[in-house]
């Protein structure tokens, strides 16, 4: 009788061994066969054709130009052209762990004036200042003093500005014209929110702000106001000022204007949301970027286009309150690609490009506040008659080195040019939202706020 | 030699000496050919196993040696190794056990809720109806979704404050709009979460449900059980197993959401759950030391609590076959 040990030997005596061999160089030889054809097919891709890879932000200008693309690539058939568009924190988080760890995914990258300067220094960033300098046509000196002051460190350009913006306050002309109010040109907090709380109504509401967490999300108009409150994240000595009296003050009457006259659900609010609330014609005022003039009045993306007046950012104790912000393209510095990410730039923030924007799409979708010769531009200064103006001398008015009514140890309005606000800012914004969902109240955020940005601050500067 | 003791049994009274090495089974004794095809198989097993310690183990052990160094992307000159002072940062300053709170209550919540509604749709499915097929494809298909498409629906279509549809539909009824994402961010990430997951419970439920054999489900209503009791008494013990794979596999998937809460709360509103609160050190604070240490911290926790779910309270590994 077999017992059960011997069905095994039902084959012949190696022949397990031998059918595992076999099936083991079967194996062995698909991977060799794979990654030959691998390799092979690597070599033939190379050709003469370089493609750029573009981090971008999803912003209305920077869709115009991944529609745009195809004209430069006409111009230029050996560079072919590949965006990545992200929004702003992701395309942050994404470029700045690329370029710490130089791992080379991008050739150009979109950042913005806060990064430029740090980067600037950590030598991250390719010297634009020859190349720019060099291509004829390009004008370096048309661009805006401050836009062109904020990527510069030691003279040396680092990044090519694509847009600048400023802020200011836009209201929905209807509905005041309607309550019987006039909005002064150079209008103060205070006018803003009484103005604000008297037109709060089911149908719109009085103010949107901008309540999102994320350090260039909601805490930018917050920064502003408490600046022109007196107030502000750091004195000369890097002493955090997070919970003295005029920064509580200013997050104070923040938190009761959104709560009084501003937006249900203020946590999921950044600029996007707003600029739909307020095209939608459901917000009376809205105060934030300058760069929200184009879609605002732009009859395809807007309801209310024609009927949005505009106003310099409200203030207290400063004569301006604009912050200043810029996205530029710039190349880093151990890109293998120099010579063709710079003919991308050199087309995307030269002059003729303005004008290739203005005829395909509409002057109100020019990427606005670069240069002075924008604003010279007669259809643009008949289309964008209502905000090109305000917004030339607004960013002009723009003071980056003390944009509040004390001095700063640090060239940046809305952030402080420093590593950490990345984070610094990232988890005080968490705290504000929790003010905004009456969560905490306004002192038990800014004190424990406080706590982080001493913890943040600089100990060598 | 074998002597015969019965004609169906055959016992072996004597034994050839064996090396001390004990090979399992011990209780079938096998030969010197049956040994060598056993080594060989095992040996063609290592390659398999090898690539599979590699994959798996390799990421742990730089992750392990990451948290004991201070590195923090943004001053990369300052490198070097600094023991567990960060662990110490992140159990006395960090917001680990917070963080932990919100991941059970978020995981726990939305696997409960989606266990109940699955078990409730399994039910229906049960049964032969026209356009079967059709309501089961359309039941399975949030599961099917990719995590950031459906967060980005629920932001802006289902919750949003002013235009979303559930707040249309909660003025039809009378109630006032809710600002889902500011009020309550901790019942929107369990809304979309449940709503994604709900099918795959429903899936696995379903598949228990079938698999009871019809005639002791008619013995039963020919003892006179009614549906309800039938259900509780028959249906619920056999669906046990079938609830502790549910429950095993989903909290594995539902442990690693990220999407609903990078696109709506931000981490705010206490839901920062782990994999939140990791992304956000490692991206957005750029400090790979204390990531590394959250990181590792995350793989005690889980190791413990595992052991302590699977040893104590699943039945499903211990015994083979359906547990009666």
């Amino acid at each position: 009788m077999k017992t059960e040990g011997q069905h095994m030997q039902r084959n012949s005596t190696g022949s397990v061994t031998r059918s595992a061999g076999i099936g083991i160089a079967i194996v062995l030889s698909a991977t060799a066969l794979t990654s030959c054809a691998g390799a092979g097919g690597g070599g033939s891709a190379g050709g003469d054709r370089t493609t750029l890879t573009i981090a971008t932000v999803n912003t209305p200008q920077m869709s115009d130009m991944q529609e745009l693309a195809p004209k430069f690539e006409e111009a230029h058939p050996d560079i072919k052209l590949n965006f990545i568009q992200m929004s702003e924190s992701d395309l942050r988080d994404a470029v700045t762990a690329d370029i710490a760890t130089q791992g080379g995914k991008y050739d150009v990258l979109t950042i913005g004036s806060y990064e430029v300067p740090i980067w600037g220094a950590n030598g991250w960033l390719t010297d634009l200042s020859g190349p720019a300098s060099e291509s004829a046509g390009y004008d370096v000196d048309d661009i805006m003093a401050p836009i062109r002051e904020s990527v510069t460190v030691d003279d040396k350009m680092y990044a090519a500005p694509f847009y600048g913006e400023s802020s200011f306050l836009m209201y929905n002309k209807e509905i005041l014209d309607a309550a019987g109010f006039t909005v002064p040109e150079h209008p103060t907090w205070d006018e803003v929110a009484e103005m604000a709380r008297a037109v709060d109504d089911d149908d719109h509401v009085g103010i949107c702000l901008r309540g999102k967490p994320g350090w260039g999300e909601g805490i930018v108009p917050l920064t502003t106001m408490a600046q022109t409150f007196g107030g502000g994240w750091y004195d000369m000595d890097w002493k955090a000022g997070l919970n003295a009296a005029p920064f509580v003050e200013a997050t104070q009457f923040y938190t009761d204007l959104i709560k009084d006259a501003g937006e249900d659900d203020p946590v999921s609010f950044g600029f996007t949301e707003c600029l739909n609330l307020f095209t939608q014609g459901k917000a009376a005022f809205w105060y934030d970027a300058t760069s929200a003039a184009g879609p605002v009045e732009s009859p395809e993306q807007s309801q209310i286009a024609g009927k949005v007046g505009f106003a310099h950012a409200p203030v207290r104790d400063t004569a301006e309150s604009g912050w200043l912000w810029s996205w530029n393209l710039a190349i880093p510095a151990s890109s293998k690609k120099q010579d063709a990410a710079w003919t991308f730039m050199e087309w995307a923030t030269g002059k003729e490009y303005i004008t290739l924007v203005g005829e395909e799409f509409g002057w109100s979708r020019v990427p606005p506040g670069t240069r002075e010769s924008t604003y010279e531009i007669p259809e643009y200064r008949e289309e964008a008659s209502s905000f090109a103006d305000l917004t030339h001398d607004i960013i002009l008015a723009v003071n980056p080195k003390q944009p509040g009514v004390n001095p700063q140890p640090w060239v940046g309005v809305q952030y402080v040019t420093i590593p950490e606000f990345q984070d610094l800012g990232n988890q005080v914004s968490q705290q504000l939202a929790e003010v905004y969902a009456g969560r905490k109240t306004v002192e038990e955020a800014l004190d424990a706020a406080q706590q982080l940005a001493e913890k943040a601050a600089p100990t060598d500067k | 030699m074998v002597t015969v003791d019965s004609p169906t049994r055959a016992v072996v009274t004597s034994r050839p000496s064996r090396p001390s090495r004990r090979t399992p089974p011990d209780d079938i004794p096998l030969s010197g050919r049956e040994r060598k095809a056993v080594r060989t198989a095992r040996l063609l097993l290592w390659p398999a196993l090898a690539v599979l310690l590699l994959v798996t183990q390799v990421p742990f052990v730089v992750t392990l040696v990451l948290s004991f160094q201070e590195w923090n992307l943004l001053k990369p000159g300052e490198r070097g190794f600094v023991g567990f002072d960060n662990y110490v940062a992140v159990l006395a300053q960090g917001e680990f056990v917070s963080s932990l709170f919100s991941t059970v209550l978020i995981v726990g919540a939305s696997a409960a809720l989606s266990l109940l509604l699955g078990l409730g749709l399994a039910l229906l499915l049960d049964r032969k109806f026209r356009l079967q097929g059709l309501a089961r494809t359309l039941l399975i298909t949030p599961f099917l979704m990719m995590p950031a498409a459906s967060a980005l629906i629920w932001k802006w279509s289902m919750l949003d404050a002013n235009n979303g549809m559930v707040n249309w539909f909660l003025s039809l009824l009378g109630a006032g709009p809710v600002s889902w994402n500011t009020d309550l961010p901790v019942l929107t990430v369990i809304i979309i979460v449940t709503w994604q997951y709900t099918p795959f419970m429903m899936l696995i439920l379903l598949a228990g449900l079938q698999s009871q054999s019809p005639e002791v489900l008619e013995a039963a209503s020919v003892d006179g059980a009614g549906p309800v009791r039938t259900f509780i008494s028959m249906t619920l013990p056999h669906l046990r197993q079938y609830v502790e794979l549910a429950v095993l596999l989903g909290v594995i998937l539902m442990l690693q959401v990220f999407d609903p809460i990078a696109i709506v709360t931000r981490g705010t509103g206490g839901t920062k759950t782990l994999p939140y609160l990791l992304y956000e050190r490692a991206f957005i604070g750029l400090d790979i030391g204390e990531a590394a240490a959250y990181g590792v911290l995350s793989v005690i926790v889980t190791i413990v609590v595992a052991t302590i779910a699977l040893r104590l309270l699943f039945k499903i590994f211990k015994a083979e076959g359906v547990v009666r």
